[in-house]
């Protein structure tokens, strides 16, 4: 146990802090998964063939590619494409996107493809009705979409977007191959200067189980205040 | 875009995907005696036996597959008594690690499938059964599972596939598949993006045909139950 003090002697301190930032990328990454699937939602249900079929590539490449080799690419290839985006502008000194964002932004755009794939097949599962009868009632567009869709596609969507959210927070693991100190990467780096491996690891599964037990609980908080009234 | 660079290391990388295939097929077949065992000991009836089962899949699918596969690689060795045994044998291969962490990792998920699968069978075939005198072992090989098959084979379709892309972890215990020659072709040329093109486009094309091939089982099973 004395591994776990806090302070100098032990690694407690340093693993919150691991902790943290892996909550931190994770819902960062969902935010920016979000973002993906209001874009590629629209496409992917859009009667346009060509739109209809980016939607499908977003999702098809995404989820059957290995998250590792999505996040190398990013890795590797981030901060190239960031300084040729540069280089347009007149900008030619050497750019270096931090650990985070490449992190995040990586695990967000698989997160997206997930997210798509919920959003499309909950606002599918609406009943036409709603659309005709909102419509017909001549609500504005606002009211059309934040009033009527919205809440009832999100009750449809939430119990298949914590499945989203379990998946983005075990993917974060993978981060840790780009140097970022999350849970795993403070793990790999305690194991290796103390030499125990497997109490550190085995450490890192309980926080992860933690993490995921924990955020079931509020999700199914969530799911049972958003199926209010059905 | 570098065509010479992706013409390259086409080769190279089909090689690798040869370890990738090996890897998936073997800890899949492991996976589902694993998986089918967990099934079983899910619906028995004793609450300690069900509690075990249902904690063992609960920790698998509740911990990212990287730590599973570091417990395995990098804690094991470190228990002295297992030096010891026959087991360091398996143990100290990467190779072999790597597997262990895969077929208990799709074992959990294999289980929770099945489990499912088991439940959704109608008890009238069940009691049909037993009502024609058909000993409760047949039922069980000539019955349930022929049918728990045919239920759950769409999940099981969805469940290669996350494997397919799981075993690209296995480079970060330094085995050479698909995404580790990738990874060392990208940081030995630094081009990325040819790279992505030609390992995703491998990848893309095995999950292309395990979904074929699960959509033809689908229908050439598919009876109505």
């Amino acid at each position: 146990m004395e591994l776990l003090y806090f302070g100098d002697k032990g690694w407690g301190d340093e693993l919150f802090f691991a902790t943290l930032m892996t909550i931190a990328v994770s819902i960062t990454a969902m935010i920016i998964g979000f973002i993906f699937a209001a874009l590629f939602t629209p496409l992917k249900l859009s009667n346009n063939k060509f739109l209809n079929s980016i939607g499908n590539a977003y999702t098809t490449v995404i989820r059957g590619v290995p998250e590792l080799l999505v996040i190398y690419l990013f890795f590797f290839g981030g901060s190239g494409a960031i300084m040729f985006v540069a280089s347009i502008f007149g900008y030619n000194d050497y750019i270096e996107i931090n650990a985070f964002l490449t992190g995040s932004f990586s695990i967000g755009i698989i997160s997206g493809a997930y997210s798509t794939e919920v959003f499309r097949g909950a606002l599918q599962s609406i009943d036409k009705g709603q659309f005709e009868a909102a419509k017909v009632l001549g609500f504005s567009k606002y009211i059309y979409f934040f009033k009527i869709i919205l809440p009832q596609m999100l009750r449809l969507a939430i119990p298949n977007l914590s499945n989203v959210w379990q998946i983005t927070l075990k993917d974060t693991s993978l981060i840790s191959v780009t140097g970022l100190v999350e849970i795993m990467r403070q793990s790999y780096i305690a194991a290796g200067s103390t030499r125990d491996p497997l109490f550190f690891y085995s450490f890192a599964a309980v926080l992860y189980l933690m993490l995921t037990f924990l955020s079931m609980q509020l999700l199914n908080r969530l799911e049972t205040k958003y199926s209010k009234g059905y | 875009m570098d065509i010479e660079l992706m013409t390259n290391s086409f080769p190279k990388l089909l090689n690798a995907t040869l370890i990738t295939l090996k890897l998936l097929s073997v800890s899949l077949i492991l996976g589902l005696f694993i998986g089918l065992g967990f099934a079983i000991l899910r619906m028995n009836n004793n609450k300690l036996i069900n509690k075990f089962a249902y904690g063992y899949s609960y920790i698998f699918r509740g911990t990212p597959l990287l730590v599973q596969i570091f417990i395995i690689y990098f804690g094991l060795g470190q228990i002295e008594y297992l030096r010891t045994t026959f087991l360091w044998v398996v143990l100290k291969e990467p190779y072999w690690c790597a597997i262990i962490a895969f077929s208990l990792n799709t074992g959990a998920y294999t289980s929770e499938i099945l489990r499912s699968a088991f439940q959704t069978i109608k008890p009238g075939y069940l009691e049909a059964g037993r009502s024609l005198g058909i000993p409760s072992k047949i039922i069980f090989t000539k019955i349930q599972i022929p049918i728990a098959i045919k239920q759950s084979l769409p999940a099981y379709g969805n469940e290669i596939i996350l494997m397919l892309k799981g075993t690209s972890l296995a480079s970060t215990v330094t085995l050479m598949d698909l995404t580790g020659v990738a990874k060392y072709i990208i940081s030995t040329t630094f081009k990325p993006v040819e790279v992505f093109i030609v390992a995703g486009g491998i990848y893309l094309f095995m999950t292309f045909i395990i979904h074929n091939i699960i959509k033809y089982l689908e229908k050439k099973y598919g009876f109505q139950t």
